[in-house]
């Protein structure tokens, strides 16, 4: 209990809430799994080299879909470098399969292996062979065994989580930085769309739509994010200057925003983009991590650089702990809150730009509602609502625990709205965390 | 008479700190205890564990003989003990007897008695001898008023024993003597009561017996005729002090800081002054003579309405306290933990706040020479911190006043203005934030002083401004002539009109 405290307690104590419901869920979704492509090829390559001494003929057998074309490609490669002699590499029907040994039995060839994937293996034709071609019954069948691998820790799902919060994890630095100056900003979610459509809209108009050049549309998204910045700073003004309470300026900018982003593209998705676009929503340029991931991962690591080594970071901790003491140590505090809301907006235009990359399109309904998501990840991550406190990397591990739990829920087949019902909960569960933490533990203060 | 509450060797530690050590103290009825002690002492603790907000580690608390746990503040109200915080805990949109009777209101099922409960309060009240009115909401009321609505209040759940944390320190001279008065009254009714304060004068007019606190220990007890300042702060500090102020022997030089025909609205109107090289301005007047609001315009916490400052003859435009910080021009303010401090960082970054400028290159803040200039300041003002990154708010207060002293040192301020630099701060740390003072305007500083304390004003300033309702009621070159009655004088605007003039001329 004391350790569990002391866990909690930390300032990244929710990473061992999102280590916890990653191992809950691997252990739900823990299935039997069937290796493709690449993965069978070389889980395939060592079963052979544990099983045959000396190579010999092989016939060589996967579906002809782009995982069976890798698997049969490289097991043929791989194999013949081994010394094997690739009789028939077949990728293709299980009838290009039978085609291909009874040739291998009228040529009287002794085939010593054949290397096919599971589907091929199941096969009547292949499991009686003894029965079906007599000739080959000397012949050793061998497919990549199944092994068993929780869904959740595919790498592939992975991935996805990680793409899928993408775009509500970059949104949420500037909202933790708001956060730390006890403010709050509604409008994000507005500005999602609000870029999405501008960035598209003038590669539409100006920059030649579908046959837009790299730089057309590297304008595109300059300009929507620049809009975005500008409106950002806007409700920072009326914040740092007017005094107007945060929830209320950003409340008016996010209807400002999203009718704005209906005027523009007149309520209509825009499209007329090249394809190209979705390089940083879809592309994977880097290892094989999707771009926005990468993205995502440096805002990240400058954010918290910037945060807790610079000048700037420092005074965003000081004007959310006590404004007026900050004032009087010579903090200029109007100016780090109007640029916060700037950062904010800059932000969200950055995942507005990401969003119509992943949809390849700018929409006046994009980002409905991500405000909340957004707010929910900062709180999950442990950023005090009332100032002063909160870290970028307890915002990004929030984000991941509302993604974990969403995706964890698809895969068990759990409905979108207990979902809903589930992420409320744990939002609440988080403050709650958050007010027992500042207690010391106690129900009451 | 016997004592109905005991204390036997309490002990508490907390992370890092040995907040009390084996203490023991004992109340009888009708008794008055001053409990002293400097900041850290252990005061605090003590009165938390008496009022159930902590538990002790060991050690009995015992009330007529018999052992007590309290676990709760509830607990040890309805044992009888109540404390009167410096904060009231009044629901400032209820009235004064609703107040009173908040969480016990005299009902029938849920139905509040209201005549019940007013002619109760009035009767409490009457005890006390309070002429306040049970139906007047108590944001209506002054200070003075809500204190004793809470000591009423006290009454009201039969409280036997009453621990007062400093009731004096927000209350006019007039109000505090009926405070005194009061607290015979409930003396001669049997009730105990625990006085604590930091004015040593109120400790010799009041207590039957004073318990001193050092570092968490009993230090000792003082009967009624051996409660002498010298030795009470003699037991406080554990050192024989000669005197609560350094002397110093510095050079006033040229004018350094002029500010002419100050306004802000109704609270400053006018007011010219100046400071020299190794001079130290002690600025008094009453509570409202506008000294906080004509030193927030030269640091430019407001902005004026008119007049001209000048530094070194040179007239600076100051529209933020930032332009004042560059100029040189620093405060101090009263309010440590609502002005002078962010109390959510650590002691190190609130340091570095006014600093980050010197200490950063390209707005990336250079960690190491941070924490080594921090560390310089550690040693040579002596902060007592467990940790650079110890926060703010865990520090007493005199430990802040300090770190807020090092952060404009470090910034190299010209003019540092004291506002009431040592309210809330013991002797100890008292006598260290006056040699700071002597030793700034030594180096050719120029100081002003805020304070209400008198002594503190004839110790420490070489000249003396009097301020009345905004207004300049006169100035004084300090000597052994001035005495507080004069300043009162003058502060309450009887001026001597010669002696005024002589000065300014």
């Amino acid at each position: 209990m004391k350790i569990l405290k002391k866990l909690l307690s930390s300032d990244y104590g929710m990473l061992g809430v999102l280590v916890a419901l990653c191992v809950f869920f691997s252990l739900i979704t823990y299935e039997n799994q069937q290796p493709v492509g690449q993965d069978a090829a070389d889980r395939l390559l060592g079963q052979i080299q544990y099983q045959f001494e000396e190579p010999g003929l092989v016939i060589i057998a996967g579906k002809n879909s782009e995982e069976g074309r890798v698997f049969v490609s490289q097991l043929d490669e791989h194999l013949t470098e081994g010394g094997w002699k690739v009789e028939a590499a077949i990728a293709g029907t299980p009838i290009d399969l039978g085609k291909a040994l009874r040739e291998a039995d009228d040529k009287k060839l002794s085939v010593a292996l054949l290397a096919c994937e599971q589907s091929f293996a199941d096969l009547p034709l292949v499991a009686n062979l003894k029965k079906s071609i007599p000739g080959l019954s000397q012949i050793k069948v061998v497919s990549p065994e199944s092994y068993g691998w929780p869904n959740f820790l595919k790498s592939s799902n992975l991935l996805n989580v990680a793409n899928q919060i993408a775009v509500i994890a970059i949104i949420a630095i500037g909202m933790t930085l708001v956060i730390i100056t006890a403010g709050i900003d509604l409008s994000v979610g507005s500005l999602i769309a609000f870029s999405a459509v501008i960035c598209c809209w003038v590669v539409r108009e100006w920059m030649g739509g579908p046959d837009a050049t790299v730089l057309g549309m590297i304008w595109g998204c300059m300009l929507a994010i620049g809009a975005c910045g500008v409106l950002g700073a806007f409700s920072g003004s009326m914040i740092a200057y007017f005094g107007v309470p945060s929830f209320v300026a950003s409340l008016g900018m996010m209807m400002v925003a999203s009718g704005l982003a209906y005027m523009i593209s007149g309520g209509l998705s825009i499209y007329q983009i090249p394809d190209s676009f979705d390089w940083l929503g879809r592309g994977d340029s880097f290892l094989g991590i999707p771009n926005a991931v990468v993205l995502m991962i440096l805002l990240y690591l400058a954010a918290h650089f910037l945060m807790s080594r610079t000048t700037a970071g420092r005074y965003v901790y000081a004007v959310g702990g006590n404004a007026e003491a900050a004032r009087l140590s010579g903090v200029p505090v109007k100016k780090v809150l109007l640029w916060v809301y700037a950062c904010s907006g800059v932000l969200a235009g950055l995942g507005g730009v990401v969003m119509a990359s992943q949809f390849r399109s700018g929409d006046p309904k994009y980002g409905l509602m991500y405000e909340l998501y957004v707010i929910a990840a900062v709180v999950v991550g442990g950023t005090s609502l009332s100032g002063g406190r909160g870290k970028v990397f307890g915002t990004l591990i929030g984000a991941f625990i509302i993604a974990v739990i969403q995706n964890g829920m698809n895969l068990t087949g759990v409905q979108s709205y207990t979902q809903k019902v589930v992420l409320g909960l744990v939002l609440l569960a988080a403050v709650l965390l958050d007010m027992l933490k500042k207690r010391g533990w106690r129900l009451s203060s | 008479m016997e004592p109905f509450l005991t204390l036997r060797s309490i002990e508490k530690l907390f992370p890092g700190v040995h907040a009390l050590k084996s203490v023991d103290f004992e109340l009888s009825p009708g008794e008055c205890v001053a409990l002293l002690g400097e900041n850290g002492a252990g005061k605090s603790t003590l009165i938390k564990i008496l009022g159930g907000a902590q538990s002790p580690d060991s050690g009995r608390i015992e009330l007529d003989g018999e052992e007590v746990v309290f676990n709760h503040p509830t607990d040890s109200l309805d044992a009888g003990i109540a404390i009167i915080y410096q904060e009231f805990n009044l629901v400032p949109g209820l009235s004064a007897g609703e107040n009173m009777f908040l969480g016990i209101e005299p009902n029938n099922y849920g139905w509040v008695r209201r005549r019940d409960e007013i002619a109760k309060a009035h009767e409490i009240l009457n005890r006390i001898g309070s002429r306040i009115d049970p139906n007047t909401r108590c944001d209506e009321l002054t200070v003075a008023e809500k204190q004793m609505v809470e000591i009423a209040k006290a009454l009201v759940r039969k409280a036997r024993i009453l621990i007062m944390d400093e009731p004096s320190a927000a209350l006019t001279n007039k109000e505090v003597e009926r405070l005194y008065e009061l607290v015979d009254d409930l003396k001669a009714q049997g009730l105990g009561i625990v006085y604590v304060s930091h004015r040593l004068e109120e400790v010799e007019r009041l207590a039957d017996r004073a318990v001193v606190l050092r570092d968490g220990a009993r230090v000792g007890e003082l009967l009624r005729d051996e409660m002498k300042r010298n030795r009470i702060i003699e037991l406080m500090v554990g050192r024989a002090m000669d005197s609560e102020f350094p002397t110093d022997d510095r050079k006033v030089g040229d004018i350094r800081l002029r500010a002419r025909n100050l306004k802000k609205g109704n609270k400053v109107k006018g007011i010219s002054l100046e400071v020299r090289a190794g001079e130290i301005l002690a600025l008094t007047g009453l509570v409202g003579a506008g000294r906080t609001e004509t030193v927030r315009l030269l640091f430019g916490a407001d902005v004026r309405d008119g007049g001209i400052v000048e530094l070194d003859g040179k007239e600076l435009d100051i529209q933020s306290p930032r332009d004042a910080i560059n100029a040189g021009i620093c405060l101090l303010t009263e309010d440590r933990k609502e002005q002078g401090l962010v109390l959510g960082l650590s002691v190190k970054e609130n340091f570095g706040l006014p600093n980050l400028g010197a200490l950063s290159t390209n707005g990336l803040i250079d960690r190491n020479e941070e924490l080594n200039r921090f560390d310089h300041y550690v040693e040579s003002i002596s902060i007592k911190i467990s940790e650079p990154d110890q926060l703010a708010e865990k520090l007493s207060g005199g430990n802040q006043q300090k770190v807020v002293l090092a952060k404009w040192l470090e910034k190299n301020a010209e003019i540092l203005i004291f506002d009431e630099p040592t309210r809330g701060i013991d002797v100890g740390a008292k006598f260290e934030i006056y040699q700071w003072m002597n030793r700034l305007a030594k180096q050719g500083k120029g100081i002003i002083m805020i304070s209400s304390e008198l002594p503190e004003v004839l110790g420490m300033s070489d000249r003396i401004m009097v301020l009345k309702e905004g207004e300049f009621m006169g100035e004084v070159t300090n000597g052994p002539d001035i005495t507080q009655e004069k300043l009162m004088a003058m502060a309450i605007g009887i001026v001597d009109d010669k002696e005024s003039e002589n000065e300014n001329s």
